[in-house]
Order: structure tokens, then sequence, then C-alpha cells
């Protein structure tokens, strides 16, 4: 069992690739050097596990810049490739440049989202007020701009955060800016709708539902957490308000929707249990016993009571504003946070929750 | 002895004791006037007349009944001295010499008196020997007569028996002669409209014709007078379908015609039919009243004009009805009872449109007054007709009435409270005065706390007079109980408090965003009045209400603890709120200063940058606005200058200024050694922490939140070398001026330190200034 998400890690500018031996309980970490800049943002290909895409910063003529690239790891580093020697010392790796996301004359890129499913050859990026749709060619050595949108309004509009949902054959995209939600169509680029005023202040994240196609999860500087149905944007379908600060983070667990896990800057990470807005809302019925003789493989919820939304649990081994959670890919009950000292922090979902959810 | 005649009659002495049974009263009434005595505290001394008691039956009391002389002269001659022995003897003559001449002189007087009693008796004797002859003469006489008298009666026997069978016959001459002319009689009574005398008639003939009626004389003038007797029922029923004539002469008709042995049931439908015609008429006229577009009179006068048409109309029925018809029983009642529901149900319903329309008016005194006299009304059918139900009727639509208009005073309350609150908003947009505060928060918030008081009394005045003593229906277990309790209680006065705490929490969940429309003064002040309500007024309140009505129901009321918890909830909220968006004020200008600048070609500091200052004075300002609302509050002990302090994480930042180059690996673990180090001795910044009712806790709310958001934003640039000098200073300057404000500055200096510590982080060439260069500056600006 291992955590794939590699993180940043502070100034050096390198990419940290960390394994979590569960059944040992022991974490190891490989680096990769990352020399042309600190990163801002970083995202893994959901198809080729080897390729991922950072968002950095460029000091040049006392200006930062923000740009895009696309990277390849030495093949010995993929995550689960094979099992390198725990050995601290050895050299850091420097990562294989694919491409570059750049567009002369589009400005800082905010964030690289990859397309969820499919071959991994399509990426959007965010770049000041421009939604950029690129296309990799040869095994994604080559970017092509492929479609392009850009807001429009008075002011300096400027993308904060992006996520592809990997729902409707992965035609959409969500974008934040400022206080605002709006969802792409990558199809003709068009905007399909818009949530003005999501949050009370800057959204910082969203998170889409994996199971139910509409809904989708937002955070923001209002310390709140809200959950939205893309059909109706009028009102949140569910407010948290679990944080005493702003909320930088939030992430549907992989496969349990009901799972919800959010990072503030108020150092805590926050795992609430959203079962009335989830896709297994009142667990499973009566009827759905004759069906599970069929479909053996389908845990089995026998919740006597509605069960409620609830906090299951507040993690504060933080002592600094944590700005990154996520859920392993690989195991649903496993989560890792980051916070601002470099403290990562990787947790499992309450046993006795697990075993609720799965009996 | 002599004593005895002397002084007749008890107590003429003290030791004189009349003899018998009568001698024990006046015994026991000195005993009880003794005890009197004792207790109103007469000293026996005051008695002095009345030596207790001496034993009755002494021997040695002289005028006692058992004196014996010898045992008073032994006693004497025993116990005295020679001198007093002489000295009672002397007495002892001059008593009884003075007894011996009152003897006398009582009997020279009586002489006279003796003489002439035998005088008048000797005359009696001799009158009384005259009469005894006189009335033996009477008696012989009386025998005679007697005798006389037999005589005579035996002779007239005979002629007397005679006079009485033709007096008889005489008798029954006259009734038939009664008899044959009866149908003209009837017919002239009929022509002359006497009805009642016909009627009277042919009622005294009745029986006889019927029971002659074989006879064919009989049968004839039987005939005539049936044809007659129709034709007089024809009569009266034309009249009584003619109705015009008032209920009374209707009533005479209706009795007539039952006289005439008409049948009942039909007339009593026919009589309530036109009944049901007339109070028909006066229901239309009051409905006239009503009019689509109403000179109408006020209510008063319509209740009046109701209750002397209809209501009285409806009496009188109802009293005719059940005089005329009571051979008809339980069902006839039933009848009436049914008219009078129905009939009563559609003047509800009027008067009920035209409470409607009272509704929305203020005058509450003439509505109870019109109420009262409604109800008043309503009494007398009510007590007539049990069985309609009218007077529950009517308490019933006193009652809904009396619901609606509290509803009506809460609403008039929320919306006075709401008309408050815009008139506050106003005041507060309003141009300030050039340099002051326009009017200040804290005579605003008494302004509306008074003027929601005053609201609050006047409704409870208004709707006092609902359970007025003089009002008929005051007494209703309605009004006596649920009224006061249910309605007014909890339906108006908690009712009240409760939306007012929702309004103002209102303000707090509607969202803060984009400046959010309440100004963050309006959520002070809302604060300040809900702890004001919490502390004092709502008990106040309750009080009075409890005092105006006394709640005599049993049923559970809110208690005042739970409403002042929510009061206090509700002040805390809005405090809390109001931190929120003042922090988020700062914040926003704050985070606009950190994100819009170039941090990495800026140049080398000369000044604290202006929203700084924009910083502190709003802080101060938001000092001032707290301060005027809310008590200073608690700080934690100070060093003694806090203002000299010298940034800590100066030397910390400039070691990291020496590891920083290096970038190894191995290197960060020092620099995060040393800023976790430091944590860890700290402890955890709530930002958005709970405030308490002060003016301390609520600034420190606010500049917690403005220095995080500033930290926050600091981390999220790159820093030239004098972007960095820059943050420092203007960090020096805020912990120069914000100090003053918070409840402990430590979390201040910890939240700036941290600001420069993350700005030195993301300084690739983190060169501090020196910090006497910073105070300089910082002093100048």
């Amino acid at each position: 069992m291992e955590d794939d998400a590699p993180v940043i890690y502070g100034l050096e500018f390198q990419i940290h690739i960390i394994d979590f031996d569960d059944e040992n309980n022991i974490i190891s970490k490989n680096v990769l050097l990352h020399q042309v800049g600190e990163i801002w943002h970083i995202s893994a290909s959901p198809a080729d596990r080897g390729v991922l895409a950072t968002c950095y910063n460029r000091t040049a003529d006392s200006k930062v810049l923000t740009c895009a690239a696309v990277w390849r790891m030495p093949a010995e580093l993929e995550p689960g490739g094979h099992e390198s020697p725990e050995d601290a010392a050895s050299p850091a790796h420097a990562l294989e440049l694919l491409c570059h996301l750049d567009h002369a004359a589009r400005g800082s890129t905010a964030c690289v989202v990859w397309e969820p499913a499919g071959p991994g050859g399509r990426v959007v990026s965010l770049a000041d007020n421009h939604v950029l749709l690129w296309d990799l060619q040869e095994s994604g050595s080559r970017a092509a701009l492929a479609s392009s949108a850009s807001l429009e309004g008075k002011g300096q509009l400027k993308f904060t955060t992006g996520r592809w949902s990997p729902h409707h054959n992965c035609t959409q995209v969500a974008t934040a800016n400022d206080t605002a939600v709006r969802g792409w169509d990558t199809r003709t680029m068009s905007q399909i709708y818009c949530i003005e005023n999501a949050h009370g202040q800057l959204v910082r994240d969203l998170d889409f539902n994996p199971n139910k196609q509409y809904y989708l999860a937002s955070c923001g500087d209002d310390c709140r957490v809200k959950f939205w149905d893309t059909r109706n944007v009028s009102e949140p379908v569910k407010t948290l308000e679990e944080h005493s600060h702003w909320v930088w983070s939030v992430r549907y667990n992989h496969s349990h929707d009901q799972l919800v896990l959010t990072g503030s800057s108020d150092s805590r990470v926050v795992l609430s249990n959203m079962v009335s807005i989830s896709s297994e809302p009142f667990g499973h019925l009566a009827d759905d016993d004759d069906l599970s003789d069929q479909e053996e493989r389908r845990p089995e919820e026998k919740s006597q009571e509605p069960p409620q939304d609830s906090v299951i649990a507040t993690y504060e081994e933080h002592e600094d504003s944590v700005y990154a959670v996520d859920w392993s890919s690989a195991d649903p009950w496993l989560f890792a946070s980051l916070s601002y000292d470099g403290r990562l922090v990787i947790n499992r979902v309450p046993r006795a929750l697990k075993y609720h959810i799965l009996l | 002895m002599a004593a005895a005649a002397a002084g007749p009659g008890p107590g003429s002495g003290p030791g004189d004791s009349p003899e018998g049974p009568e001698a024990e009263a006046p015994e026991r009434r000195r005993k009880a006037h003794g005890m009197l005595k004792l207790y109103y505290g007469l000293s026996e001394g005051e008695a002095a007349g009345h030596p207790a008691g001496p034993d009755p039956l002494d021997p040695t009391d002289l005028n006692g009944a058992h004196f014996d002389p010898e045992v008073y002269l032994d006693k004497l001659r025993r116990e005295c001295p020679l001198a007093q022995l002489m000295d009672s003897e002397t007495d002892m003559v001059r008593q009884i010499r003075a007894l011996d001449s009152d003897m006398q002189t009582l009997v020279y007087e009586n002489y006279n008196k003796f003489i002439s009693a035998t005088d008048t008796i000797r005359k009696m004797k001799n009158d009384f020997r005259k009469m005894e002859d006189e009335m033996d003469r009477l008696a012989t006489n009386m025998a005679v007569i007697t005798e006389f008298s037999a005589r005579i009666s035996a002779t007239l026997q005979d002629r007397h028996e005679r006079i009485t069978k033709l007096a008889g016959v005489h008798a029954l001459l006259r009734k038939l002669q009664f008899l044959f002319e009866l149908p003209s009689r009837l017919t002239k009574c009929v022509e002359l409209g006497a009805y009642g005398q016909a009627v009277r008639y042919q009622g005294r003939a009745r029986a006889v014709l019927q029971q002659y009626q074989h006879l064919p004389s009989f049968r004839a003038i039987q005939d005539d007078c049936q044809v007659i007797t129709a034709r007089l029922a024809q009569q009266l029923r034309q009249r009584f379908r003619e109705g015009g004539s008032g209920a009374p002469e209707q009533a005479e008709c209706v009795e007539l015609l039952l006289a005439l042995g008409e049948p009942a049931e039909e007339l009593c439908e026919e009589f309530l039919a036109h009944a049901r015609g007339r109070l028909e008429e006066e229901l239309r006229s009051l409905e006239a009243e009503l009019g689509p577009s109403p000179p109408a009179p006020d209510v008063l006068e319509f209740t009046d004009h109701g209750g002397s048409g209809f209501v009285s109309g409806l009496c009188q029925v109802a009293a005719a009805y059940q005089e005329l018809f009571a051979a008809q029983g339980p069902a006839g009642a039933e009848k009436l009872a049914a008219f009078a529901r129905e009939l009563g149900s559609r003047y509800f319903a009027l008067v009920e449109r035209r409470l409607a329309q009272e509704q929305g008016g203020g005058d509450n005194s003439l509505l109870v007054r019109a109420l009262d006299r409604f109800h008043r009304r309503l009494r007398a059918p009510g007590a007539l007709l049990a069985a309609a139900g009218l007077a529950e009727a009517a308490t019933e639509i006193v009652e809904r009435v009396a619901r609606e208009r509290l509803g009506h005073h809460l609403q008039g309350l929320q919306a006075a409270f709401l008309g408050c609150l815009t008139d506050v908003r106003q005041a507060l947009a309003a141009p300030r005065m050039a340099g002051k505060e326009g009017p200040g928060l804290a005579e605003l918030l008494a302004n509306v706390a008074s003027s929601i008081l005053s609201h609050i009394k006047a409704s409870l005045a208004s709707v006092h007079l609902f359970t007025a003593k003089e009002v008929s229906f005051s007494n209703k277990p309605y009004f006596r109980g649920e009224f006061c309790s249910q309605g007014v209680r909890e339906g108006l006065i908690v009712g009240f408090i409760r939306s007012m705490c929702q309004t103002a929490q209102s303000f707090c969940d509607s969202p803060g965003e984009k400046g959010g429309a309440t100004p963050p003064a309006l959520l002070l002040l809302l604060s300040r009045l809900c702890l004001d309500y919490e502390t004092a007024t709502i008990s106040y309140i309750l009080t009075l209400t409890d005092e105006q009505f006394l709640v005599q129901d049993q049923s559970p009321v809110t208690p005042v603890s739970t409403l002042c918890a929510e009061a206090r909830e509700t002040a805390r909220r809005l405090l809390t709120h109001y931190v929120k968006v003042q922090g988020l004020v700062i914040s926003q200008m704050l985070r606009k200063s950190v994100e819009t600048r170039d941090w990495l070609s800026t140049l080398e500091p000369r000044n604290v940058r202006a929203v700084m200052k924009r910083v502190v004075e709003d802080t101060t300002a938001i000092d001032v606005q707290v301060g005027l609302l809310y008590e200073e509050g608690v700080r934690k002990a100070q060093s003694s200058d806090s203002s000299k302090r010298t940034f800590s994480v100066y030397s910390s930042s400039r070691q990291q200024g020496r590891y920083a180059p290096s970038y190894t690996p191995s290197a960060p673990m020092d620099t995060n050694l040393l800023s976790n180090i430091q944590k860890l001795f700290s402890e955890r910044i709530d930002v958005f922490s709970p405030v308490e009712f002060n003016k301390v806790s609520v600034l420190t709310g606010i500049i917690k939140i403005s220095l995080k958001t500033l930290l926050e934003c600091v981390r999220l640039r790159t820093f030239g070398r004098f972007g960095l000098q820059q943050v420092q200073v203007d960090c020096h300057f805020l912990q120069l001026y914000l100090w003053r404000f918070v409840a402990d500055e430590e979390l201040v200096h910890l939240l700036l330190d941290e600001v420069v510590a993350s700005a030195a982080l993301r300084c690739p060439d983190p060169v501090p200034m020196e910090p006497s260069v910073v105070e300089v500056i910082c002093e100048r600006g």
C-alpha cells in the first residue's frame, strides 16, 4: 500500500515522493529536484503515473511569473515501479521536462488540472483570466493549445483554482475566481453555470463528488464549506462551518463520498460525514438485500436509524496553517494533510466509522 | 333586719345579699366584673365600693341574712378595744334611730292611700250586685227571641225552596239566551274588531254547544258559531299575516288563534316565519350599514344598532314564543332554538365582517366597548335560549377578535421594531457632521430601547382593556386564563422578544458578502440592545405583564431565564458577527495592499505604508465606537512599556538568513526547527473565537482576524530585500499602535512575529533592517 500523492516541500524546490507502507507502517521518501523555481501547484496525471504537471514561480527581472510545465519522473522512481533501497543520501533525481504549458500573452498560471479519465492527453490550465485547454501530443512532449476561453469583466479577474469533473464524459471543468464558481464545457469552451457569491470571500478550493454528477463542494475565506447542486445554484445544498479560519482545501473521498476532508489555516483538518447529501444517504434500503445476492461484492450497511451529518474527527496535529489535504487513491481510508511548516500528516479514518460504513 | 327595708333591691350596699336563688346572679356578675377589671388593669382599690365578696353566710355581717347578734357581739367584744366598741355602739344607735324615723315617714305618707283604697273596694261591691240583675233579664229575653225565630223559619221553608228553583231556571234561561244571541254577538264583535271579546264568548260557549249538539236547535247555533268563528279566525290570520304591527300584536293574534283552537304546530311555523321576516329586515339594514363603501358608522354604533334592532327583536320573539307555545314541549323549544341559531349565525357573520373591518384600526377602547355591548346584549337571548348557544357563540367571537387583536399588536410591535431599526440605519447613514459623530450610538440605543419599551407598554395597556372589570366578558374563563397567559404573555410579549431576537439574528445570517448591507454599527447597537434585554428589560417587561394580567392559568409559560438565554445568545452572535464584519473590512484592506504591490522591485522603505496608518486609524475608530456601548473589559497584565519591545523574530530571521542560502536537503531542518520550537511555547491562536461582551475582547477579535489575514497574504507573495524590510517596518508600526487595544498584547507580538518570519521565508535575499532604523522610521511616520 502506498501513498502516491506527490507533495511540495518548502523552499527547496524539490518534489518528494512519499511511500507509505501500510502494513509495516514505514514511510519512505524520494526526492526529485525541480530546478526551475518554487512550485505553487502540482498535479499528477491520472493516466500515466510517471507524469505530473507543476505551476512554478520564475523570478526574472524582479518580476515573478508563474509558469506551468509537464514533467516525467525518472522511471525507477515511478511510484510502485520498484522498491528503491532505503538510502537517504541517494542523490536527488532530476525531472525530465516534457513540455511547457506557456503562452506568451496569457499571464501567470494558477493551476493545472488533468482530464480525470481517458488517455491522459488533455490538460486544462488556468492563467489569469483564461481557461486554456491543451492537447498533449507525442506522449506529452508537445503541448498544443486546443481551445481557450477567457473571462471578461471589470477589474482584474483572476482564476484561483479549478477542477475537472469526472462526470459527463469529462466535458466539464469548474473554476473559481474571487467569490464566484463557474462551470465550463470543454467542448465549446463556454460557461455553463456560474455561482456568483458562492462564498462571502475568496473561493480557495473545489471538488466534485465522485459519485453524484451534479454535486460540487467549495471552500473559501469565509471559513465555510459549501455543497452545491450545479443544477440549482441559487442556494447551497449544505453549509459547514467547522473551521475558524480560511478553508484552503476540500476533498471528497474517492469511493465513499459522504467522507469529506477539509484543511484550514486554523491548523486543523476536519473529517466530516455528510451522509444526507452523499450517494448513499440512508445506507442501503431493505430491498437492496435481494440485489445483494447478485452483487455480493457490494458491502451491506445495516444502520437502523438514518445517520446524521456530523463531524467525525478534528485533527490538530499541525502547528501551522494546513494548505493541502488529499485522500489516498489506493486506500479509501487513508488521507494526508500538509501544513505551512512542512509537516505532512497521514491519518486513517476511525476504525469504528470504517466498519460502520462497510458493514 | 331593718336594713332590708331601707335599701331594697340588689347592689344597694356592699355587704347586702338578697335572699333566695337570685343571690347567685349578682354574685356571678360581680365575679365577671372582677375578671374584666383584672383584664383592663383596674386595681381593686378603684372598686373600693365593692370589697371583694364578703361571705354571705358570715354571721357577723350586720346586713347579712344569717346575722347572729350573739356572735356579732361576741366578736366585737373579743376583737375591738374599748374606744372602738364605744364608737360602734354610738354608730349602731344612730343607724337604728335613722331607720325608725324612715319607717315613720313611710307610714304617714301612705295613710291617705290606704283609706281611699278601702272606699273604692266598697263601691265596687255595690255596682256588681246591680249588674247581676240585669244579666238575668237579658238571658230570659234571648230565650224568647230564639223561639220566635225558629217558628218563622219553619213557616218560610217551603217558599224558600221554590225561590231557589226559580233562580236556577232563570240562570239556565240566561245561558240559553246567551247561546241564542251568540251568533249575533260574535258577528258584532267581529265587525267591531273586538276579537278578544269574541274569542272569549266562543270559548265560553264551545263546551256547551259541543255537549248539546244532538239537539237540533243547538246544532244550528253551533253551526252559525262555527261559521263566524271561521271568519274570525280568517280575519285574525289576515291580520297576523299582514304583520305590519309589531311583535306584541302578533303575539296577541296568535294567542287568540290558539284560543280558537287553531293547530298550534302550523301557527308556530307561521309565527316563526313572520318573525324571521322582521329579523331579516333588521339584518338587511345592518348589512347595508356594512356597505361596500362605508360611510359606515363606527363599531360601537354598529353593535348598538345590532343590539337594539336584531337582538332585542329576537328576544321579543323568543319570549312571546315561549309564552304562547309553552304547551308544545321540547319539540317547540327545539324549533325555536334552531330558528335562533340560524338567524344568530347570520347576525354573527355580519358582526364578524364589521369587526374584521376594524381589525386594522388602532383604537382598542372603542372596539372593546363595542364588543362589550355586543356581548352584553346577547346575554338576554342567551339566557332565554340556552339551547341556541348564542351566548357561547358570542363569547367565541369576542375571543377570536381578542386573539386577532393580539396578533395585530404583535405585528405592530414587530413593525415598530423594524421602524426603529430603519431610523437607526438612517441616522447612521446620515452624513456625519463635520468632525464629530452624528447622533451618539449610546443615544441611538437609548432611543431604540425606550421607543420599543413604550410600544410594548402601549400594546399592553390597550390589550389590558379586554380584561377590565367592567367589561362583561372579562370574567369568561378564556379571558381570565388563557388570554392572559397564552395570549398576552406568551403570544404577545414572549413572541415579540423572540421575533426581535430573530430579526436581530437574521442580520448575522444574511451573508455578509460584498460589504454586507448591514452597517456594523447597527450590529453593535443590536447586540448591546439584546444584552440589555438579557440583563434587565426582559424580566422587567415580564414582571409588568404578570402584574397587569394576573395570570391564573396553570399552563406552563416560558420562564424568564430561557428568554434571557436566547437574548444573550443573540447578543453574542451579533457581536461575533460585528467582529467578523469589521475584521473583514480591515482584512480586505490589508489583503489588497499585500496583493497589489510588487514586493520584489520595491524601493528601500522610507515610510510606513499609508494602509497601515489607515488600519490603525480604523481600529481606533472601531475602538471608539465599541467604547460607546461596551465596557472596557480586562487585559492581561502588561509589561511596563510595551511599545518599546523589539522584535524577537529579528534574531531568528537573521539566523534563518544565515541558513537560508544553503539549499541543501538537510538544512531546512534547522530553520523549521526554530520556528517549531517557538510555536511549541506559544498557544494556538483561535482566530474567529467567540467574543465576550466587552470592548477589549471585541477589539482583540478584530485585530486577530486582520493580522491573520496579513499573515496568510504575506505567505502567498515573494519579497525582495526591501519588500521584507517594508513588511518589517509595517509590522513594527502596527505593533506600536495595536497592543493597546487587545487583551493580551503577546498575541499581537506573536502574530506580527509570524508575519515577519513568513515574509523572511518568502524572501530569496532576507536581509532585515536594523531595528533602530525601523524604530526611527516608525516614530517619524
